[in-house]
């Protein structure tokens, strides 16, 4: 049912945590429906420079979760912008189909921590 | 790596000494039971020696025993069978929220069909109330089918209290026992039902055997018409070999009943026990007691069930959930909702059913493993002590 790649990302998750001092904090889901993720992201020169999860949430939902903020670090804002839910799903080598909707949140997360970076730091 | 099996209400391994007796019909006699020649014959008594001794688990006559392919033939055939039989009668069926689908969905069936169908709450420990079942009853009622005990949650229902207002009110009534006979005493003359649900692969037999007990004088229609086979109420070619482990594994489970409940109850008290003091926000569900001999299930707030489940099963314990993401259809557990559990609780459902290959070794690992297990998922959890931000909305994600 999962790939090799979902589940090291699974069982050996990158960047859980919280950031204190985030420039900008994402959450997408609702635990009544079985997923929820929250991304909080460090920007630097226009440059994400951390990003750390937490997430309520299926093996999808937490490996791409992991996936995300791997794929996030090092961008600039408009580069991890352009990160879709497929680039998330292709990056595990895939995702069941019925997981796609519900669990493939993370793009979703990622871009609303952007918005709230940019809505911190838009003066 | 370890690999610890607490999916017993899943299915069950095939007892060796039911492998033994199966394996000729396998081998050597291949024939067909209706024919005349020897080995047919010889065929034919070992399947009418099954039909004796599934009778007697379950202290039935042989001739109450229909075989047939699985639990979930059993159920659609006992309640579309007795549905039509009695639909001049009336064309109204009592059920209950937390039965098997295969309960569930014929009923949906019928309903499509001309059918009223009511579907009678638990409480929170997922009992039935009796005088619920009192009150649901119409002149048109034909039929009661209520499970004798859920496979999620392990609660034994009040049957034989439940058959005694059916019979009051001359309304026939069956019981899914797929999850309790053979593994706890089910007597079909004290429970005094009309029909009931068993399955072989739940007490150490072969899958792809069971069948329904339908007491003697009860007119059935058949759910699949044909040969003679079953008296002509149950058509198509006998699977002897399955039918012949079906036999064995009710003799051995009758001979060995006391032992293997005795065996059980102190090592998933152990886990019930243990899991509740050490995990905060963890609750059992189902009835504390009455509830069958080797489970144990759990909401465990704050995480997911799945990922729980892969979790577990990658440190060798194989279990199984109720939650929305574990379900192919992803929805959750209608049975977890019907003991009021609310949506995001029952997302962290889990459940363990342990057997007689479960050692006390293992269940020590189990009391070490799953508090680590839910620690390192709730490190990773937004939620930590409470559902805080938690939307009240319902879920409008597109499944």
């Amino acid at each position: 049912m999962y790939s090799q790649k979902m589940m090291d990302h699974f069982s050996n998750p990158r960047n859980v945590g919280e950031i204190p001092d985030a420039d900008g904090i994402g959450s997408e889901g609702n635990p009544v429906c079985g997923d929820m993720m929250k991304i909080f992201i460090k920007v630097e020169d226009g440059k994400i420079t951390d990003a750390k999860f937490k997430t309520f949430g299926c093996g999808a939902a937490i490996a791409v979760s992991s996936m995300i903020t791997e794929m996030a670090k090092g961008k600039t804002i408009d580069e991890a912008l352009s990160i879709t839910k497929e680039s998330v799903a292709e990056a595990l080598d895939g995702l069941p189909a019925q997981k796609q909707h519900c669990s493939n949140l993370g793009a979703d997360a990622l871009h609303k921590a952007i918005a709230d970076y940019k809505s911190k730091h838009s003066a | 790596m370890r690999s610890i099996y607490m999916d017993h209400v899943g299915t069950n391994p095939l007892h060796p000494e039911v492998l033994e007796e199966m394996l000729p019909f396998l081998k050597d006699n291949f024939a067909n039971p209706l024919s005349l020649y020897e080995p047919a014959v010889k065929a034919k008594e070992a399947i009418e020696n099954a039909r004796e001794r599934t009778a007697l688990l379950i202290n039935a006559k042989p001739n109450e025993i229909i075989f047939t392919s699985s639990g979930a033939e059993s159920n659609n055939f006992a309640v579309k069978g007795i549905a039509l039989a009695g639909q001049k009668k009336g064309k109204h069926i009592i059920t209950s929220r937390i039965e098997h689908h295969s309960i569930t969905n014929t009923g949906r069936f019928l309903e499509k069909s001309g059918f009223a169908v009511t579907y009678l709450p638990v409480d929170k420990n997922g009992l039935i109330d009796p005088a619920d079942v009192q009150k649901a009853i119409t002149d048109e009622t034909v039929l009661i089918s209520i499970i004798h005990a859920s496979p999620e949650i392990g609660t034994i229902e009040p049957i034989a209290e439940i058959a005694k207002i059916a019979r009051a009110k001359k309304v026939i009534i069956h019981t899914d026992a797929v999850v309790t006979a053979g593994n706890i005493p089910v007597d079909v003359r004290s429970l005094d039902v009309d029909l009931l649900t068993l399955s072989a692969h739940q007490f150490y037999g072969p899958k792809g055997a069971a069948a329904l007990y339908l007491k003697e004088g009860t007119r059935i229609i058949p759910l699949i018409y044909g040969g003679i086979q079953e008296g002509g109420r149950r058509a198509g070619t006998e699977n002897v070999p399955a039918i012949v482990g079906m036999g064995k594994a009710a003799e051995l489970a009758r001979k060995e009943m006391d032992a293997r409940i005795n065996y059980l109850k102190p090592l998933r008290e152990s886990m019930i026990s243990d899991t509740l003091k050490n995990i905060k926000k963890v609750t059992l569900t189902g009835h504390p007691e009455q509830r069958l001999p080797g489970h144990a299930s759990f909401v465990v707030e704050f995480i997911e069930g799945e990922a729980m489940l892969l979790l577990l099963a990658g440190k060798g314990i194989y279990c199984a959930s109720g939650s929305a993401c574990t379900s192919r259809a992803l929805k959750s557990s209608p049975v977890l909702a019907s003991i009021g559990v609310p949506d995001h609780i029952a997302q962290g459902s889990v459940v363990f059913s342990i057997g007689q290959g479960t050692t006390e070794d293992d269940i020590n690992y189990f009391n070490k493993t799953f508090p680590e297990v839910i620690n390192r998922l709730r490190e990773m959890s937004p939620f930590t002590d409470g559902w805080e931000g938690l939307e009240d909305t319902p879920c409008t994600v597109k499944k």
